[in-house]
């Protein structure tokens, strides 16, 4: 690790201007993805501004009421919080699939949503990776690759998004709030993160020195019929290779509104909203789930190690549906229900 | 931006005053100390182990104002006035705690380098009071991994204390 200074800042515009004042200084917040990164020296901040001392650690139910998840509010709470439990059970199963306890006690919403890729190269400091440093090529696309995107991808890079948090995120259309040198801002998830085109160096949107203050959910959004399915190489703390969050609107049999984002598959959650226009007013059968999975992944590319995601993504969507239909979660029912 | 020529000053210690199982501490650190390395090299509790250092492993779990965390990822100097529990904080003098006891009953361990990491997230397990069944214990305990494979036994000894506890 390199040598840093260090500042705990009491103010978000202390905290923004902090960060500005040096071209190479980052937040900290848990610090579970960024100590991990500068242990590697794949991230080298030469100034960390700990924003944890700032007053985001609320959740509060908005005059809309929908709900707004303080950047600082960890994993665990947010999981845990009995609005969210109530009101937007997806994102509870999401969080509870993710990491481990005790990084979910650590892991915060602000870090979660930028935390980066868990491709092996980008890991490895002997190897080109273009996300690590930029013109140097992808090791990936030639490389090994099971746990590389097959949607949206570049020829600079086929890396994913490895939140299990920012699947359910998209699929409940959260907004992001954001303070930064020019003031506040608020973006849609769906806009958040990047897809890697020529500039896989940038997963999102932010400039430096925005602060992520704050996530809204909207009001009465996919209260029932939801579920979140994971599938990795182990039953817990792995990253996933595909997963779905599903949510439904049914009146009897009839889909009034569906949502499906997919994690493993992309450099950002996944949703493809024509294909979903498809399915509303349809009834909800086995056939037109498989369907509507073959639509999302008609432009899916494998890799050759990663090519079996193509398939096992059609699957999991209908799963994931069929489990939202009955409104069974895979993650420990009684977890996400207690 | 810094240019290479430059001469790179050292960055201060910061003070840090941490309450270690009870007892305060006043210390001055680099900021990039982690939590573990404080509590292992400079307040000289080596009870908390260093397996990964990267989070995968849960040998350094310590209970942080009553919640476990993993202490090689986070900084001392982030920790500053908070209450920090570790292994050797949980008997009452002589007295082990019920866990340390149930691990011993039930010979939840072989080497034991995971064990203090494990009976610390056993604590914090149980002060979630969120696992309710053997199912939920085993999801809820999947952060500490344990290379001997003791994982059945550790099981047993979390589920006897939580029934005694008689925390559902
Ligand atoms: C072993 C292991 C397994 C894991 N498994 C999973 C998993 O299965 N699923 C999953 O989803 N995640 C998993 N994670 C990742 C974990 O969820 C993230 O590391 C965590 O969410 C990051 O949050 P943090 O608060 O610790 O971020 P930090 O490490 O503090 O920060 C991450 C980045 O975000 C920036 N940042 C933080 N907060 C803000 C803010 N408010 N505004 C602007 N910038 C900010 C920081 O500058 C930094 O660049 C795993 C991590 C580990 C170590
Ligand atoms: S996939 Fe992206 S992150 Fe991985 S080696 Fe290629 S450029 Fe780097
Ligand atoms: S040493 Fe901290 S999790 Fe392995
Ligand atoms: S007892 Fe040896 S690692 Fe768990």
């Amino acid at each position: 690790m390199n040598s840093f200074s260090y500042h705990r800042a009491a103010h978000p515009v202390e905290a923004v201007k902090d960060v500005n004042n040096q071209s190479d200084a980052k937040f900290v917040a848990g610090g579970t993805n960024l100590f991990d990164l500068m242990k590697l020296n794949i991230e080298k901040p030469s100034h960390l501004t700990d924003i944890n001392r700032l007053d985001l650690g609320k959740i509060e139910v908005l005059p809309n009421n929908g709900l707004r998840l303080g950047a600082l509010v960890t994993n665990a709470a947010t999981a845990w919080n009995k609005d969210v439990e109530e009101n937007y059970p997806l994102l509870s199963q999401a969080i509870l699939a993710g990491a481990s306890p005790q990084l979910r006690n650590m892991a915060t919403n602000g870090g979660n949503t930028l935390q980066r890729t868990r491709c092996y190269y980008f890991y490895d400091l002997a190897t080109p990776c273009n996300k690590r440093e930029p013109g140097t090529g992808c090791s990936a696309i030639n490389g090994f690759n099971r746990i590389h995107a097959i949607l949206g991808t570049s020829e600079t890079c086929i890396a994913t998004h490895p939140s299990d948090m920012c699947v359910a995120l998209m699929a409940l259309d959260a907004k992001v709030n954001v303070t930064g040198v020019n003031g506040e801002r608020t973006i849609d998830f769906a806009d958040f993160h990047r897809l890697p085109g020529d500039t896989p160096h940038l997963d999102n949107h932010l400039e430096h020195g925005d602060l992520i203050t704050s996530i809204d959910l909207p009001a009465d959004h996919f209260k029932t019929n939801v579920a979140y399915l994971k599938l990795r190489d182990r039953q817990s703390y792995a990253f996933a290779l595909v997963s779905v969050a599903a949510a439904l609107k049914m009146e009897g049999n009839v889909i009034q509104d569906v949502s499906v984002a997919l994690g493993g598959v992309a450099h950002k959650p996944w949703r493809d909203r024509q294909a979903e226009e498809q399915l509303k007013g349809q009834s909800a059968t086995a056939a037109g789930f498989r369907e509507f999975a073959e639509t999302v992944l008609s432009g899916a590319r494998g890799f050759g190690h990663n090519t079996f995601k193509i398939e096992l993504a059609k699957r999991a969507i209908v799963r994931a549906l069929t489990m939202a239909l009955k409104n069974e979660s895979t993650i420990l029912s009684d977890l996400s229900k207690a | 931006m810094k240019n290479a020529t430059e001469t790179v000053e050292l960055p201060e210690h910061y003070p840090v005053s941490l309450k270690v199982n009870g007892q305060a501490y006043n210390l001055k650190l680099q900021p990039w100390v982690s939590l573990l390395d404080a509590l292992r090299d400079h307040l000289q509790l080596k009870g908390t182990k260093k397996g990964c250092d990267h989070g995968q492993c849960g040998a350094c779990t310590v209970l942080v104002n009553g919640k476990r965390i993993n202490s090689c990822l986070t900084m001392a100097v982030m920790k500053d006035g908070e209450e920090i529990t570790t292994i050797e904080g949980l008997a009452k003098g002589d007295e082990l705690h019920p866990l340390q006891k149930a691990f011993i009953e039930h010979d939840a361990f072989q080497c034991g380098y995971c064990t203090p990491g494990q009976i610390c997230s056993a604590v914090g397990l149980l002060n979630e009071g969120k696992a309710n069944s053997l199912e939920e214990v085993k999801e809820l305990m999947s952060g500490n991994i344990c290379r001997c494979g003791a994982y059945t036994h550790i099981n047993s000894a979390i589920m006897q204390v939580k029934g005694e506890t008689g925390n559902e």
